[in-house]
């Protein structure tokens, strides 16, 4: 199990990387951290011609508190946004969920950036990404554009990334005060990846729930929110019986596959299980019970 | 430009300068290329963390990362922690509490072991275990192994 050869080209900057991605014409791959890049070149599951190391690229990898918003460069490795101090104030449920990506070893390499274009349908980060209603910053040569989390996901292991693009920042907009946060994961030991996960925001205002966020991950190809349960609730009193009807919608909107490790049936339970916990959770540290 | 390429690592306190093919592992380069067969290698896909090292001071895979991108760099391996008759406190504790058998995982859950007890309070045994969760041993029931970090542990903070 050793990588095919391949061409080694190490980017100095943004522009150099693209450019190259230009030339290979779909013959390159971004190396990044290299956690999921690696084993699948070690499997010889992919055999580019070129791996484009963006590893040295100066000031792709930052966490900057910009007002309304912060803002992630690529490289971000996944034990800085653990142990962000800036993420830890204004995304709570981020640096939790840092804490479930992996282990060490594989977070001291691995980036967000890298986890967003892999795509891996039971991954934390585009889940989160997804909850948080992250816009992405992505560059080629052709020039710059913007994609919000909720369109750039696809299918398993797809996303809206040309050939030719390289995503170089992460925004995500700070949420609003009285914002309470649950995250709730079941793997078959610590690190491995979720059998299902939920991630919940609710925000409280005058007694009520002014808006609520539902993500899942591990439940189908991609990332979801759960729309109808998180239209359920909003502008409502959290009453017990509206929040068993919710909980009880996102059953009903995920078809998770079945697979080695568990079953549809099982994985469904799981997720409103967990998603019962993640909002009561979230209620409670928004101040509402 | 799959040729080989000049790299300079600084391991265990040693520079070493070789010219490497891009798609030689670290792990292979540290066993293969330099002789340093403390590093186990065994999925070679990142899942049983036997070849874990220090890069620049954070654990690493050395079966996820090439040589190549480790020019320049400060790589520790089990090597750099003691030597017979002279082990560091972590490996002393490994002995004291039998935490091996075979042998074959420790190097890498030692090196594990040096990175979590830099990065982590380690305060209950829950949270030992959840940090050698990506290391595979399948002699100990790592019971032993969380009782030797635990020791080393508890003598840290006296």
């Amino acid at each position: 199990m050793k990588p095919a050869a391949f061409e080694y080209v190490v980017a100095n900057s943004v522009e150099q990387a693209v450019a190259t991605l230009a030339q290979a014409g779909g013959e390159a791959k971004i190396l990044a951290g290299g956690q999921s890049l690696v084993p699948m070149l070690n499997f010889r599951l992919l055999r580019p011609a070129i791996l484009v190391d963006i590893n040295r690229i100066p000031g792709l990898a930052f966490i900057e508190d910009a007002g309304d918003a912060v803002k992630i460069g690529a490289l971000t490795r996944h034990h800085q946004l653990e142990t962000s101090p800036v993420i830890a104030k204004h995304f709570p449920v981020l640096s939790y969920a840092m804490t479930h990506v992996a282990h060490l070893a594989i977070r001291n390499r691995g980036t967000i950036g890298g986890s967003l274009s892999h795509a891996d349908p039971a991954a934390e980060l585009p889940m989160m990404a997804l909850l948080l209603g992250a816009t992405l910053h992505i560059i080629s040569g052709k020039g710059k554009r913007t994609v919000k989390a909720r369109e750039f996901f696809r299918d398993a292991l797809t996303v809206d990334l040309a050939e030719d693009e390289l995503l170089t920042e992460i925004h995500l907009p700070k949420l609003p005060p009285q914002t309470g946060w649950g995250f709730e994961e079941v793997a078959r030991r610590a690190g491995d990846f979720a059998l299902a996960a939920v991630a919940a925001t609710i925000t409280i205002s005058g007694g009520a729930m002014k808006e609520a966020r539902i993500a899942l991950t591990g439940v189908g190809p991609t990332p979801v929110r759960a729309s109808e349960a998180e239209a359920l609730l909003a502008g409502r009193k959290p009453e017990a019986k509206l929040m068993a009807q919710a909980i009880e919608a996102v059953r009903a909107a995920i078809k998770p596959e079945t697979d080695l490790h568990a079953s549809s049936d099982y994985r469904r339970q799981l997720a409103r299980a967990l998603a019962g916990r993640a909002l009561a959770v979230a209620l409670q540290r928004a101040g509402a019970t | 430009m799959s040729g080989r390429r000049d790299i300079r690592v600084t391991i265990n306190s040693v520079v070493y300068e070789r010219a490497v093919e891009p798609r030689l592992l670290l792990a292979d380069f540290l066993r293969d290329t330099l002789g340093l067969t403390g590093t186990h290698v065994g999925c070679e896909h990142g899942v049983c963390g036997a070849c874990t090292v220090l890069v620049d001071g954070d654990s690493v895979r050395a079966c996820l990362m090439f040589a190549v991108q480790a020019d320049g760099c400060t790589v520790e391996t089990v090597e750099s922690l003691g030597r017979i008759g002279g082990l560091n406190p972590l490996q002393e504790s490994f002995h004291a509490h039998h935490a091996l058998q075979c042998g074959f995982c420790t190097p890498g859950i030692l090196m594990t072991a040096t990175d979590l007890l830099k990065k982590y309070p380690l305060a209950t045994d829950d949270e030992i275990r959840e940090g050698l969760s990506g290391n595979l041993c399948r002699c100990t029931g790592y019971e032993h192994i969380v009782k030797a970090i635990r020791a080393v542990k508890a003598g840290a903070a006296r």
